[in-house]
């Protein structure tokens, strides 16, 4: 099977939905980058060259460059969305959430319910998320667990470029208003991606690695976090399975409950803050539902409940680490 | 008064203040290739005329607030040289103690309330500032430093709004550099910038960013108004972009010719130097004496940056209003 990247994965799944249906639209800030400039047309192939290419295949009415204009392009893919186009949308970083959440929160996730099932809105938003970047504060965020609280979006995480590809292509044909949600730090990560097109159907969550001692639940980049705690426990002689749910809504409640179950020490690692997220949420889920399996707390590593600092050094202590993963099951083998 | 009237060690200040931003940036292109720098920058080289320009026509204690491309309208604010390296470097004796970065470089005790990660974030905050020196009567003015792809979001048209409504002592300088990112302006905003302002009976003027004295000249003008309780302005400032959107763009949007003339034609610095040797109002010698004393003070902060310590660890957990875990 062919090597890719998450990068290169995402672009495929979008030239073979463009390909395949004439609905499928593509909008954003610099989604070509060059429009109107003297010098090279795509000359970005979007902000992180990800939409590289489809400007020179399906042109610039299908793909288009927007103003600085979150809310009203946002809105105007919810609207598009409602009338039978099926766009899919970029926010360059999830961080301007702020600038346009009415579009997406009142307006485009309600639409189906409020409007008594008539609806339909086959709306992608895609967003980059994450820190690592030495970014500052205001481009660094993991605001899933936001998207995740409002009825009315699907949250999608890929972490693997195999994943990022079918699930993609998944939400493009949803007919849902679905966030799809880039971890930055893993566009170049190279993977398995066949050719073909295919789908992974949402709320399906991926067991990584089996193991019975202790169960690791890594949300989008963390689920490489996990693994990478998974083999320094394995070296220590615990054996941890890791789970990667994939989508945080819908969630895949039942294998995170069976494996939770079966294994009875669980470890939450996700990158977003800690107060009312999806990792709480989680393990609250948990709790109702399988608490007598628990051998012990359900632990959480998250990031802490401030801001994304810049300093390399706070940065780095800021996202949830192996080490912190392996010391937070160690501490729960030893409760019992 | 003209600039060009001012005393001599003035017009020699505002040379400075070009030259430092100039070199600043320059360096800081440099340095990025070092990789001791954290992410990436955007410059503000090319713009300088603006920036000083409009600081000029301020009192110290007025406010402005910037953009992501920030560094230049934070040096002619007066923010501190050293510091403001030293953040860039993600060093502790930074503006922001590391914890910002370029993009969120704020002196607040030099009225510099903030660069924006955001893109029009800065405007409404202004509005604000201005509405507290108006209920304060304090005089002050503030003034919003943004883009002309800001002029996109909603936020700018709603700030006009608001300033006008309460005659707030508020400037709007939109620089308009001809791109938004790799985008150019032409190919997403419609209509005139002036023209949108006016649409709220706010006045406006149109710049030539190039020409430092036609810009304090405007802003002059805007602050009189503003101060006196005239309401908010709006200068539309056109200025060149010397480098990629940030520090790391290749920059192939644009062609070589337009880069080329804009370097040749639109350099703020040197039509600066022609002007004022022209009028003899300096010589050459005083400007070289400038630009080492610049250069020095660059060096400096340089080291002094690479010399500063990190944030200590426990600077993660500081400076917030609750702690949990
Ligand atoms: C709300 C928001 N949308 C998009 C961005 C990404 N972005 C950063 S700078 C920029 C271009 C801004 O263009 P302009 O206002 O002309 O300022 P310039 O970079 O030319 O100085 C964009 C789109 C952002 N930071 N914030
Ligand atoms: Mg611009």
């Amino acid at each position: 099977m062919a090597q890719k990247s998450y990068r290169q994965a995402i672009n495929e799944a979008l030239h073979a939905e463009m390909a395949r249906d004439p609905n499928v639209i593509l909008m954003g800030e610099d989604l070509t980058g060059g429009a109107g400039g003297s010098g090279v047309q795509d000359a970005w192939g979007g902000p992180f060259g990800v939409t590289r290419g489809l400007l020179g295949a399906y042109g610039p009415e299908r793909v288009r460059d927007t103003p600085i204009s979150e809310a009203a392009f946002i809105g105007a893919a919810a609207g598009a969305a409602l009338t039978g186009l099926r766009p899919v949308a970029e926010i360059m970083f999830i961080d301007f959430l702020g600038v346009c959440f009415d579009q997406i929160m009142n307006q485009a996730a309600k639409f189906r319910y409020m409007f008594g099932g008539r609806a339909r809105t086959p709306l992608v938003i895609r967003a980059t998320y994450g820190a690592g970047t030495r970014a500052g504060s205001q481009h660094t965020q993991a605001l899933h667990p936001i998207l995740t609280h409002i009825p009315g979006l699907k949250v999608v995480m890929p972490s693997t470029p195999y994943d990022a590809k079918g699930l993609l292509i998944q939400a493009i044909r949803d007919d849902d208003p679905v966030m799809f949600l880039e971890h930055k730090m893993l566009y170049d990560m190279v993977g398995e991606v066949p050719d073909r097109s295919y789908t992974i159907p949402f709320a399906e969550a991926r067991v990584v690695r089996d193991g019975k001692d202790v169960l690791l639940i890594g949300l989008g980049r963390m689920a490489h976090i996990a693994e990478a705690a998974a083999e320094e426990l394995a070296r220590n002689g615990i054996s941890a399975c890791v789970i990667d749910p994939r989508t945080t809504s819908p969630l895949d409640v039942e294998t995170l409950v069976e494996f939770a179950e079966k294994i009875g020490r669980v470890v939450i690692v996700d990158e977003a803050n800690p107060r009312c997220s999806v990792a709480a949420d989680i393990s609250a889920i948990l709790c109702e539902q399988c608490f007598d399996a628990l051998k012990g707390p359900i632990r959480m590593v998250t990031a802490p409940h401030t801001p994304v600092p810049y300093a390399p050094n706070l940065e780095d202590a800021y996202i949830p680490s192996a080490a912190r993963v392996v010391e937070a099951a160690q501490s729960l083998l030893r409760t019992r | 008064m003209s600039a060009l009237q001012f005393p001599r060690e003035r017009i020699i200040g505002i040379y400075r203040s070009m030259r430092l931003i100039r070199r600043f940036e320059e360096r800081l292109m440099e340095e990025m290739s070092t990789g001791d720098i954290p992410g990436n920058t955007h410059l503000y080289a090319g713009q300088e005329a603006s920036a000083v320009g409009v600081c000029l026509a301020l009192r110290e204690d007025d406010y402005i607030s910037s953009t992501h491309r920030g560094h230049g309208h934070s040096i002619a604010k007066g923010c501190e040289i050293d510091a403001m390296m030293a953040e860039l470097f993600g060093r502790a004796t930074g503006t922001c103690a590391g914890k910002g970065g370029s993009q969120h470089i704020a002196d607040l005790r030099k009225g510099m309330l903030g660069a924006n990660g955001i893109v029009a974030g800065g405007a409404p905050i202004t509005c604000g500032a201005a509405l507290s020196a108006k209920l304060r009567g304090t005089e002050q003015v503030a003034v919003a430093f943004a883009g002309d792809g800001a002029m996109n979001e909603g936020v700018m048209a709603e700030s006009f709004n608001l300033a006008k409504i309460w005659m707030l002592p508020i400037i709007f300088v939109i620089e308009n550099n001809g791109y938004g990112e790799a985008t150019a302006n032409a190919h997403v905003s419609a209509g005139s910038f002036t023209r949108r302002a006016e649409g709220y009976d706010i006045p406006t003027d149109e710049v030539d960013g190039t020409d430092v004295f036609a810009v304090y000249e405007a802003t002059r003008v805007a602050v009189e108004r503003a101060r006196t309780g005239g309401g908010p302005t709006l200068l539309h400032i056109h200025v060149p972009r010397y480098f990629g959107h940030y520090s790391g763009d290749p920059d192939t949007y644009r062609s070589a010719d337009e880069k080329g003339e804009m370097r040749k034609n639109r350099d703020c610095l040197r039509l600066f130097r022609s002007r004022v040797e022209g009028a003899a109002l300096l010589e050459g010698a005083d400007l070289d004496q400038v630009e080492a004393e610049v250069e020095d003070q660059i060096n400096q902060a340089v080291a002094a940056a690479r010399a500063a310590p990190r944030p200590d660890a426990a600077a993660l957990h500081t400076d917030v209003y609750v702690k949990y875990m």
